[in-house]
């Protein structure tokens, strides 16, 4: 029977209340460590189709009779149209049709540089590029804000000012014996997917729209459309199958696909919209710069007393405020904690989600100052983390759902004792030492998703639902939950996705939310269809079901007896069995959090300024591991993220115009493959016996936090030197060095 | 103008404008969108392509100049129905994840191999750091090379 309950939902640590309908029968978890085919290596299904070159990215789609747009953007940070042109837009080559500011999401009062004005659509793109040229514009330059403090000071906020407090913070800086205050900074980072943000819209007559979209969230593109355009939502379909990397900046549709939509009812023709690189860098989100004001105090055995930070998000126009704050409220077991987090509205591009949001940012300043403690307590920085372990969610007195932090941390040991013999390779100019960081992030995901599971006369199975695969390889991962339920070898699975029209609802694939929201949905569709196929067998063969059981692609009896899948399958000739199946609810009561810790090993030339990172430790605890393969690869694809947001990567805006100087991939410096340090992943593959009937959590976001301060770390091991601010370019590294001799008492640290 | 040119061993005729890249012919002429577009100026890696069995960035260069000339894409790196072995490595390892940059990744690794059968860390970083990954983290392509150079 289906039963309504309402349970919690989480997003990128955002929580909401929901109703949701689930199934009765409630499947027990596998047991621990790696079956046939789940916590096994599997290379993803649809490699070879990429690696051939064959995979059809939104980039790739061609419609008979498709135009192309193109989008005037504003080039200043604030200013009014006063006058604008289009005539020699319209009538140059090829041009089909030219939209103003008049039609939405278009604006002639652009908040921030690249907010789009005017968009054309014409035969190819570089037609369209041409006659967005030709649109001529007269200006009103108006004062932009560009500065987050001006901002909170004039109080011109995206949102209230977050404030939370527990305990009393005054209290527990009475009873310090130590305290410790810095100022951390994290800049702008652009996510820099390597397919842009793009989208083709085609209308079938004025109620019906086909959207094919780079995207993380089909059915949020979907519903937004809808909405957008006044269309049930059943008459918008949205597919993406083959999605070239989002990171958070892709959850939704965002002004190029508005505008493509505009176009295609102007034109009567399909309009593919896709940014360019410069587009892209201008005004597709952003992880928004911090200032960060924080102070710890514990006591001489280091037990923590309070924490307090006050956080200045620069969000941007629009967007929303990041839980800067969350890791402080979260990490370590402390009575007295208070935060503020405050979103600046400034006139500069909206920031989006992006891997982690806020968490990375919070962790590397909270993680830095757990370090600065431990130097003046001179505790171990390992043994301070340990101390101040917490047992349960001291937000709301939830325990967690699991918790293998101590695991994590036990297994940093050999890593950590590293310390002496890397200190001991430093010489005059090259200063090496190794550095730790902690992480918490959410990664539970939550219902509603759906699964089915069809098995033909063949023997095969498709899982069929409406998730997207945006490169992480989850389709591999669904391909192997379902083929350990119905016993089938992995390449006997094939996974249908990408497309609204052609399967159920499935969760975003953000928030680290893709294996822990859909796994339990393709399980338990899988095993509707299982036993289903028990039913049957039992009949045919003359058994009692509780003897029969799926392995291998045969339905085998306890009394020795063994027959082929298609066998049974077989019978049905073109019939098909069909199983269904949906996410329960998260563990209520309970908190479901992922924890990690990573050790890095840097040099330090203390003349250049140069860092080299030599080698990073990822030790996470996500819970069940369905495919250690994809999930290394998803740990070392954070922790290169992460190396660039520490060393290299910032968007830079002229300070007087507000003007992006980091538009392209010379000027905006993402990690190369020169820049890989020796990456060592170890997951503590224990499922959460809570969470669901698979107990797996997300992966995407942790290994990307506590990267940076993990860095930072090892450089103050290393040299005695604070950094705290980010990126560590060799100024910033020089600038540090210099304020340490400064202060002589610090500098035998790690000499 | 009209430009004839060799694409993965077949002679091909395009309709071009003077300032049309190659990757913009391939990929919007020639039906053959493999190589991708992540820049279309020369600094991500993803439209590599062998001319005359020189990598080069497709976008880069004019198709005009292309005329008479032999490109060989993605699509021809494969001997049939067969995956070519620095792409069944690639599918082993788990280099691939979106898979926008692989195409890039196998015409220049192909390229490496055909002039260092045995490349060194060193050499595989200087030949594959113009084509930027923002999913993998490089050490899986790092694992491809090593396997393809092997096999
Ligand atoms: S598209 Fe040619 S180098 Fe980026
Ligand atoms: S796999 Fe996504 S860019 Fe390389």
């Amino acid at each position: 029977m289906a039963r309504l309950i309402r349970t919690e939902k989480e997003v990128e640590g955002r929580y909401t209340e929901q109703w949701i309908v689930v199934d009765e029968d409630v499947l027990e978890q596998w047991p621990a460590g790696p079956l046939e085919t789940v916590g096994r290596p599997v290379p993803r299904a649809d490699g070879g189709q990429r690696a051939r070159g064959e995979a059809r990215y939104t980039a790739d789609i061609k419609l008979p009779g498709m135009l192309h747009a193109a989008i005037l953007r504003s080039p200043h940070a604030k200013a009014r149209v006063r006058r604008i042109d289009t005539g020699r837009a319209r009538r140059a080559p090829g041009v089909r049709a030219v939209l103003g500011p008049e039609t939405g999401p278009l604006t002639d009062e652009p908040p921030y540089e690249g907010a789009p004005v005017a968009a054309v659509a014409a035969e190819t793109s570089e037609q369209a590029r041409t006659a967005v040229s030709l649109i001529e514009v007269e200006w009103e330059r108006l004062e932009p804000l560009l500065d987050p403090e001006e901002a909170v000071r004039r109080n011109e906020l995206i949102d209230e000012p977050n404030r939370e407090e527990r305990g009393e913070v005054e209290r527990g800086l009475a009873e310090s014996d130590a305290v410790v205050e810095a100022e951390y900074r994290t800049q702008t980072v652009l996510h820099n997917s390597m397919e842009t943000h793009q989208a083709i819209c085609e209308w079938d007559g004025d109620d019906r729209l086909t959207v094919y979209i780079s995207t993380q969230f089909i059915w949020g593109v979907r519903e937004e459309v809808a909405k957008r355009f006044g269309l049930p939502e059943d008459h918008v379909r949205v597919v993406c199958r083959f999605m070239g990397g989002g990171f958070g900046s892709k959850n939704g549709p965002g002004d190029y696909t508005y505008v493509a939509a505009e176009l295609a009812r102007a034109t009567g023709r399909p309009v593919k919209c896709a940014l360019t690189r410069r587009e892209e860098n201008l005004d597709s989100g952003n992880r928004n710069s911090t200032i960060q004001r924080l102070r710890v105090g514990a006591r001489s055995d280091g037990t923590l007393t309070f924490l307090d930070g006050e956080f200045v998000n620069a969000t941007g126009w629009d967007g929303w405020l990041a839980s800067t704050g969350g890791p402080m409220r979260l990490l370590y077991a402390c009575e007295n904690v208070r935060t503020v987090e405050y979103g600046a509205k400034l006139n500069t591009p909206p920031m989006a989600a992006f891997r982690a949001p806020g968490f990375v940012e919070g962790t590397f300043g909270l993680e830095c100052l757990l370090d600065e403690l431990a130097a003046k307590l001179e505790i171990d920085p390992l043994e301070l983390r340990r101390r101040n372990h917490s047992t349960h969610d001291a937000v709301d007195e939830r325990p967690f759902s699991s918790k293998q932090l101590l695991e994590c941390y036990r297994r940093a040991e050999p890593h950590w004792e590293r310390r002496d013999e890397v200190r001991a390779r430093s010489d005059a100019t090259w200063k090496r030492g190794v550095g730790l960081a902690s992480q918490v992030w959410y990664g539970g995901g939550g219902p509603p998703s759906y699964a089915w599971v069809r098995i033909g006369g063949d023997g095969r199975a498709a899982v069929i639902t409406g998730m997207q695969d945006i490169g992480t390889g989850s389709a591999t991962a669904m391909a192997q939950i379902a083929a350990e339920e119905l016993g089938l070898p992995v390449d006997r699975i094939e996974v249908a996705l990408g497309d609204s029209a052609r399967g159920p609802y499935a969760t975003i694939s953000a928030g680290s939310s893709t294996i822990p929201s859909m796994g339990p949905a393709v399980r338990a569709a899988a095993a509707d269809a299982a036993r289903q196929l028990i039913e049957i067998a039992a009949q045919r063969y003359d058994r009692e079901e509780r003897v029969l059981s799926l392995k291998n692609g045969q339905i085998v009896s306890s009394d020795g007896g063994s027959w082929p899948l298609e066998e049974i399958t077989g019978l049905l000739e073109s019939g098909q069995i069909l199983g269904k199946g949906s996410r329960g609810p998260n563990p209520t009561g309970m908190r479901v959090l992922t924890f990690g810790v990573q050790v890095a090993e840097v040099a330090v030339d203390v003349e250049t300024g140069e860092v080299v990172v030599e080698k990073i430790v990822a030790i996470h605890d996500v819970g069940r591991v369905i495919n250690p393969l994809g999930a290394s690869s998803q740990v070392e694809g954070g922790i290169i993220q992460g190396l660039g947001h520490t060393l290299s990567e910032e968007r830079l805006l002229d300070p007087s115009t507000g003007g992006n100087l980091t538009q392209t991939l010379d000027a905006y410096k993402i990690p190369t493959i020169a820049d890989v340090p020796e990456i060592v992943t170890d997951l503590v593959d224990v499922p959460d016996e809570h969470l669901t009937n698979l107990g797996s959590k997300g992966l995407g976001e942790p290994p990307i936090i506590p990267t940076a301060a993990a860095i930072a770390n090892a450089i103050r091991d290393a040299t005695g030197a604070d950094v705290r601010s980010l990126p560590i370019t060799r100024e910033e590294m020089l600038r540090a060095l210099r304020e340490a001799s400064r202060q002589p008492a610090r500098e035998e640290v790690g000499a | 103008m009209k430009i004839e040119l060799s694409v993965n061993g077949e002679r091909k005729e395009a309709d071009v404008w003077p300032g049309e890249s190659l990757l913009f012919t391939l990929r919007e002429k020639l039906g053959l969108p493999g190589s991708k577009n992540a820049c279309e100026q020369g600094e991500c890696g993803s439209c590599s392509v062998l001319l005359d069995e020189k990598l080069v960035c497709s976008c880069l260069v004019l198709t005009a100049q292309a005329q008479g000339h032999e490109i060989v894409t993605v699509e021809g790196i494969a001997e049939d129905d067969r995956l070519h072995r620095v792409q069944e490595a690639f599918v082993q390892t788990g280099a691939v994840q979106c898979g926008f940059c692989t195409p890039g990744l196998i015409v220049a690794t192909v390229d490496l191999l055909a002039h260092r059968p045995e490349p060194s860390d060193d050499e595989i970083r200087e030949a594959l750091s113009g084509n930027l990954c923002r999913c993998t983290g490089y050490q899986k392509i790092f694992d491809a090379v090593r396997l393809a150079a092997r096999a």
